[in-house]
């Protein structure tokens, strides 16, 4: 099992100045924050400005490493962050930094370089109020040629700053590029056992963290790790091979192995970040010249992949069909178990209400609150919804777990002024909170409507029952 | 460490007998590999060869650092999961050609490293017993064999190559048709005669009707090892399905909503009925999009639970994946998103596979493409994974 850390062995590293910088008011509280990974080493500001917290600096991130190493890419202020994970399971805790998506490109592509860079950077969809998106690109030197592949660095760098993976075994092409966007600190792919030394030269010239790259032999990629940690270099990714097909056992079960590994038994040489590549179906035989097919068992791998600890997966397709449910597994599976995605409580207006438009309540759980929404937009309705403050779950959870109580929605109608916005005094609730009514007409002295069950009801609902 | 060293030594030896040859001073016959020998035998060429054994060494030396051995995986589990027979042959007084076992699992999925687990998850075909409304893609991919519960469980087994057949009593609610069990009872039958392959039978959920409709076909089909769905959560009106299963031979689906508690509590009550190796559970599938993370979450809590000796937890799961086609983003007619012909089938596939890497033992399925994929990667992911299956392509410059 990981060691568990106390807040006293970090309070301990601190400069202990209680200086609120922070923003916390004690460094034991910032201790504790750090402990719960709710807080970031540079928050404390004095640790990185001051030359006495040196070494301080360096056990403290000793102390707080955690079983996965957290590995930054991408030029400021565009960075991601990978990997960082402490749990092997979600419901230990969560999950940290969701998987990177990173889509290819190539130095001697034939079609537009242009529109597909913008389309990985542009691509977006709206899933509860969240802009899910494509997150790098992984730039591949496929002409061999080094001047090439720097042209294409060069190009792409004036396109886009997306954050950048330089794909290439040869360290002289690697170089070529890195002269050109070195200073955004790309993530480069990949050290093997034959470049290893002039790889690491590159990380610590650049100061970009590398992917260590082994198909096939997790006992060599260890060693490979380990002789680069003797180098000094430690920010690396692990690339164990994404084998695809009848290969896809063996993905599965070393990227489990190397992730059981640095999770349960605490070891140094498997604790990093993993790269996935799904995009190897399409050099495979038998996908070639079938982009549909190729498309598909893509994104099964890559699913496959996100559930299964890929901290960076590397794709080729990019239609619409077969990223969207990649990007809502990504999403859905690195929310945090004990806190659902939720929203702000208040008053939403819909459409252009006036005093005599319906009144609606709902729940702030993001999943309701923009199904309901969608529901009455899509229907252009005019209308209230009051969001009522149920820790994020949903009407019937809620009402079951006693979070959206007639208390609480009487509470939210007066928090939230309605009867300042309305003259009527009805209010619709969801069909699923129908055991409230009395009690909130006894509360309010309102007219309780019961709604029906299903938002999409909502609209068929109001024309038949809402008169004034 | 072995194999690494061995490489480097042959090239090694391959390169210096070049040399060696080419500068005619030595011939080596019945030349051997092993590195301390071969250094006796050349002895007398000291003065060529140090530098070159030199070499060879330091390049040993790095072959050698290169290999660092995985450390041994520690115990992880100690309990066995129930092993569940659905179906049963005519030897075995029923009248299915195969059987179907799941569960019996000693590690997490695909754990394959720490043990092997032995049965294969397997794919249901989702049959309604009336034309309930579908997205298109599911109806286009059905035809006519949705007006006949007979031929839509052939075309499952037949023409898409699911393991078995669940046929949904649905029609039977009140609140749909109200069909009557006498006339439910008739279109299990024919599926039965229809298709040779393991069954399962679920209601509508409704209480007073289910316990009606599955305690009768319980009692018709006795023999068949049908899996009979569901004994809800809390399951006190429910146990004389729980009862009937027992005399006359089913297997029961213990269902709860995403709730590890409550489905520990419905199974304890069951097992006070039925022994472990006739209850599957279902922790309730909710889809991607839809809440796919609470219930991969639960799955894998349960499979710990069941592994690390939760007696009551530790019985094989089933996942009702054709909720996929619940979720907007699946059959939503929106071109943005791409077609959903082939949307929607990536929705129950990725819902399935998710759910297949948290332990979930038997599918429900609709879609022809999802259940193709998911019995596919079921049976690559069953394959060798110690070695890769073969080499990785060139992605880098071969796409
Ligand atoms: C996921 C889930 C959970 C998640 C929580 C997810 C969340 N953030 O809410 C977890 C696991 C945490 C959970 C916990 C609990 N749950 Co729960 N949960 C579910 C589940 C599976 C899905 C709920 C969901 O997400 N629905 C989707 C959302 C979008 O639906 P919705 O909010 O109801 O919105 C719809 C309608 O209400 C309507 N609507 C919404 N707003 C409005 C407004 C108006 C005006 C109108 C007209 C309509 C309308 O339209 C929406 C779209 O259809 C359901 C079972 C099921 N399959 O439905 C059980 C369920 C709701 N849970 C239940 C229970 C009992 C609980 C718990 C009390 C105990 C438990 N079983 O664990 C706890 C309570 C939590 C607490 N801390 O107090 C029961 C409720 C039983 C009842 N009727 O009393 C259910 C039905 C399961 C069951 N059969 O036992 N749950
Ligand atoms: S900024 Fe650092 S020194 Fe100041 S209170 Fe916070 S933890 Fe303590």
């Amino acid at each position: 099992m990981a060691k568990k850390i106390s807040p006293m062995d970090v309070y301990k590293l601190l400069p202990r100045l209680n200086c609120g910088r922070c923003g916390i008011s004690t460094c034991l509280g910032f201790a504790a924050k750090l402990v719960e990974r709710a807080a970031r080493l540079e928050e404390c500001t004095p640790l990185f400005e001051e030359e006495r917290y040196r070494d301080n600096l360096s056990q403290l991130r000793e102390v707080l490493r955690p079983p996965v190493l957290e590995v930054a890419f991408g030029p400021p202020g565009r960075e991601v962050r990978v990997g960082g994970k402490l749990v092997l399971h979600r419901h230990e805790l969560r999950y940290m930094n969701p998987t990177v998506l990173a889509v290819d490109v190539w130095d001697d592509i034939e079609g537009d370089l242009e529109s597909r860079v913008k389309l990985v950077d542009s691509l977006s969809y709206t899933y509860i109020g969240r802009e899910l998106k494509l997150n790098a690109l992984a730039l591949r030197c496929r002409s061999g040629d080094p001047s090439r592949f720097q042209d294409l660095a060069e190009k792409v760098s004036k396109l886009t700053d997306l954050p950048i993976i330089l794909c290439s075994l040869d360290p002289e092409a690697l170089e070529a590029a890195l002269l050109k966007v070195g200073d955004r600190r790309p993530l480069i792919y990949a050290a093997t056992e034959d470049n290893w030394r002039d790889l690491s030269e590159l990380a610590k010239m650049y100061g970009c963290p590398i992917v260590v790259s082994s198909p096939g032999n997790l006992s060599k990629l260890r060693g490979l790790v380990k002789v680069l940690n003797d180098e000094g270099v430690d920010r690396l990714v692990l690339d164990p091979g994404t084998y695809v097909g009848e290969g896809l056992a063996y993905t599965v079960n070393s990227f489990t192995l190397l992730r059981w590994l640095a999770c349960r038994q605490g070891d140094r040489l498997s604790g990093y970040p993993l790269l996935a590549i799904p995009a190897v179906v399409w050099a495979d035989e038998g996908f070639r010249g079938k982009p549909e097919e190729a498309s598909w068992m893509e994104a099964t791998v890559t699913a496959m992949m996100i559930a299964r600890y890929a901290d960076i997966a590397i794709i080729h397709g990019v239609e619409v069909w077969q990223l969207l449910p990649n990007l809502i597994l990504r999403e859905n599976l690195y929310t945090d178990p004990v806190k659902p995605v939720s929203v702000e409580p208040g008053l939403r207006e819909f459409g252009s209400p006036d005093d005599r438009s319906p009144l609606l309540v709902t729940t702030n759980f993001a999943l309701t609150y923009f199904t309901v929404s969608s529901d009455i937009e899509s229907a252009k309705l005019n209308c209230y919804l009051l969001v009522v403050d149920t820790e994020g779950l949903s009407v019937e959870s809620s009402v079951a777990g006693r979070k959206l109580t007639a208390e609480k929605i009487a509470e939210a109608m007066k928090e939230y002024r309605v009867a300042e916005k309305v003259s009527h005094r009805k209010v619709v609730i969801p069909g699923l909170a129908a055991r409230l009514k009395g009690e909130l007409e006894d509360l309010t002295g309102w007219e309780v409507l019961v709604g029906p069950r299903d938002s999409s009801d909502i609209p068929s609902f109001l024309a038949k029952y809402w008169r004034i | 460490m072995g194999t690494r060293r061995k490489d480097l030594g042959e090239s090694f030896l391959e390169w210096l007998l070049k040399l060696l040859s080419e500068s005619e001073e030595i011939e080596f016959e019945d030349f051997n590999l092993e590195a301390s020998e071969f250094q006796l035998d050349v002895t007398g060429i000291a003065s060529i060869v140090k530098p070159m054994l030199e070499a060879a060494k330091s390049m040993e030396a790095r072959a050698i650092e290169l290999i660092e051995e995985l450390p041994k995986p520690e115990a992880m589990f100690t309990n066995r999961i129930a092993e569940v027979r659905i179906g049963a042959t005519r030897s075995e007084g029923g009248s299915r050609g195969r059987v179907i076992v799941i569960g019996g699992e000693v590690t997490m999925p695909f754990y394959s490293f720490s043990a092997l687990n032995p049965n294969p998850p397997v794919v249901s075909g989702d049959v309604f017993d009336w034309k309930l409304p579908l997205p298109k893609p599911l109806r286009d991919s059905f035809g006519d064999a949705m007006d006949d519960p007979a031929e839509w469980a052939k075309l499952y087994i037949d023409k898409f190559d699911a393991d078995m057949v669940t046929v949904e009593l649905t029609s039977t609610d009140p609140s749909i048709r109200d069909t009557p069990v006498r006339e439910a009872v008739k279109v299990v039958e024919n599926v039965l005669q229809a298709v040779d392959s393991p069954v399962m039978v679920g209601g509508s959920g409704d209480p007073v009707k289910d316990v009606e409709l599955l305690t009768e076909v319980a009692a018709i089909f006795e023999g068949e090892r049908l899996l009979l769905s569901s004994i809800p959560s809390p399951e006190d009106r429910f146990k004389p399905i729980a009862e009937a299963a027992k005399r006359y031979g089913h297997n029961v689906v213990a269902w709860a909503s995403l709730d590890i508690n409550l489905q520990r509590d419905l199974d304890r009550a069951i097992l006070n009925v039925l022994p472990p190796e006739r209850i599957v559970i279902d922790p309730t599938s909710a889809p991607l999009g839809y809440g796919i993370e609470y219930a991969f979450s639960v799955m894998e809590r349960i499979r710990i639970a069941g592994l690390m000796g939760d007696r009551e937890l530790a019985l094989p799961m089933l996942s009702g994946t054709s909720n996929a086609w619940g979720a907007r983003e699946a059959w939503l007619k929106t071109p943005e998103l791409g077609p959903r012909e082939v949307r929607g089938p990536l929705w129950e596939a990725i819902t399935a596979l998710t759910f297949l890497l948290a332990g979930c033992d038997l599918f429900i399925m609709m879609h022809p493409l999802a259940i193709k994929t998911v019995k596919q990667t079921i049976s690559w992911l069953y394959g060798r994974w110690d070695t890769p299956a073969k080499a990785i392509p060139n992605w880098l410059e071969e796409m």
